[in-house]
């Protein structure tokens, strides 16, 4: 029932133009960058290794995406930070 | 001023392309232009059976590039029409008889007295689709309201900004109004949203299709017809007038959403 009230809302896709669009522009950035998902995940680990010998972060939580514009990509990381519980970098 | 090159393509096959071609041709000369079409599509010759002269054939493109014919030779009248000639495709010749520059050469030949060369691409993104974008001033891309139809059209606009051939306007063909109406169609906006190009032409899907080219007389000639309508305001817009864009579909409204909500959640 909470499904439903959700999709009353407008909450979820709904019709199956909005999944042929929703699909098409995914599809899209990979054709249009030729990065492939398996690639995608291969920078994800890499980046977080290079970040993690810095600082402290949410390994887990990391989310490396191509968006796009009108025709031009780019890629976008999000990387969650551990905050130190002190306010300063944890000690080892 | 000198004769323009127009060349239709698409990607995938099936989407409209030479039936495109055709009406915008008819289109044209009825409003006293002087055209030839041009079939590319070597090996699978179909200009010529939708334009309803495939009985009037002497020479084809091969001949004239060959040296077996003048280009005036290959031209085929259209007698329906003040200023129509059909170059068609060569039926037992494969694409590469033909190549961009002997494209290019034959259209600089027709530039100084026709008005407007419409080129009928092939499917496909091979040596078929680079003879006909090679002489081309604009490039028309017909594209389907489908997934796999507008994501060709997609690789089609990657390739033609790749060979600086501008990015091409869009013909969407084929719509349904009332599937967009109840959210099972990509509207317009839709693709206009994902292919990012200027739109020249909506066309719905219209079985009038079938009987013209059944009969190999393009809807364009028949007043009454509604994809013919839409050709025709393409080709005014190809003139360079501004013909607003009648809204032959809508956003599925308030009730559709709900509806399709309700029907998915039962
Ligand atoms: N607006 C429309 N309404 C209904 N039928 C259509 C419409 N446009 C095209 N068709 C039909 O779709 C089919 C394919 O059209 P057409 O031959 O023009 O496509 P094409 O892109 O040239 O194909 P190919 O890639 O094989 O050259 C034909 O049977 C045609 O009658
Ligand atoms: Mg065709």
């Amino acid at each position: 029932m909470s499904n439903w009230f959700e999709r009353l809302l407008g909450r979820s896709p709904t019709t199956s133009a909005q999944s042929a669009k929703e699909r098409l522009q995914l599809v899209l950035i990979h054709d249009r960058t030729d990065l492939s998902p398996a690639v995608l995940e291969t920078l994800k680990d890499e980046i977080i290794a290079v970040i993690s010998k810095h600082v402290d972060i949410d390994a887990g939580g990391v989310e490396i995406n191509l968006s796009q514009g009108q025709r031009e990509n780019r890629l976008v990381a999000n990387i969650p930070l551990l905050s130190a519980p002190t306010g300063r970098r944890r000690a080892r | 001023m000198p004769g323009k090159v127009v060349t239709v393509t698409s990607g995938k096959g099936g989407v409209g392309k030479t039936t495109t071609t055709a009406n915008l041709a008819v289109a044209l000369a009825a409003g006293g232009e002087k055209v030839v079409c041009i079939d590319a599509d070597i090996g699978l010759r179909n200009l010529d059976v939708v334009m309803g002269l495939e009985n009037r054939i002497v020479y084809d493109i091969v001949d004239v590039v060959e040296g077996r014919a003048r280009v005036r030779q290959a031209m085929i009248k259209d007698k329906r029409m003040p200023e129509l000639y059909l170059i068609p495709a060569a039926q037992t010749r494969d694409k590469s008889a033909v190549s961009p520059t002997d494209m290019i050469k034959l259209c600089n030949d027709l530039r100084g007295e026709i008005d407007w060369i419409l080129v009928d691409s092939p499917a496909g993104i091979e040596r078929g689709f680079r003879n006909a974008v090679a002489p081309a001033d604009q490039v028309l891309i017909v594209t389907n309201p489908e997934v796999s139809a507008v994501r060709d059209a997609d690789r089609i606009v990657g390739l033609l900004e790749a060979e600086e051939k501008g990015p091409g306007h869009l013909i969407l063909n084929r719509v349904k109004p009332d599937m967009v109406k109840r959210g099972d169609m990509l509207s317009t906006d839709d693709v206009l949203d994902i292919l990012a190009i200027p739109l020249i032409g909506v066309v719905p899907e219209d079985e009038g299709i079938l009987v013209s080219s059944n009969r190999g007389s393009p809807a364009a000639m028949d007043d009454k017809s509604r994809a013919g309508q839409a050709f025709r305001d393409i080709a005014r817009r190809l003139k360079g007038e501004s013909v607003p864009f009648p809204s032959l579909e809508d956003k599925p409204g308030f009730f559709q959403k709900l509806a399709a909500r309700f029907s998915r959640s039962a």
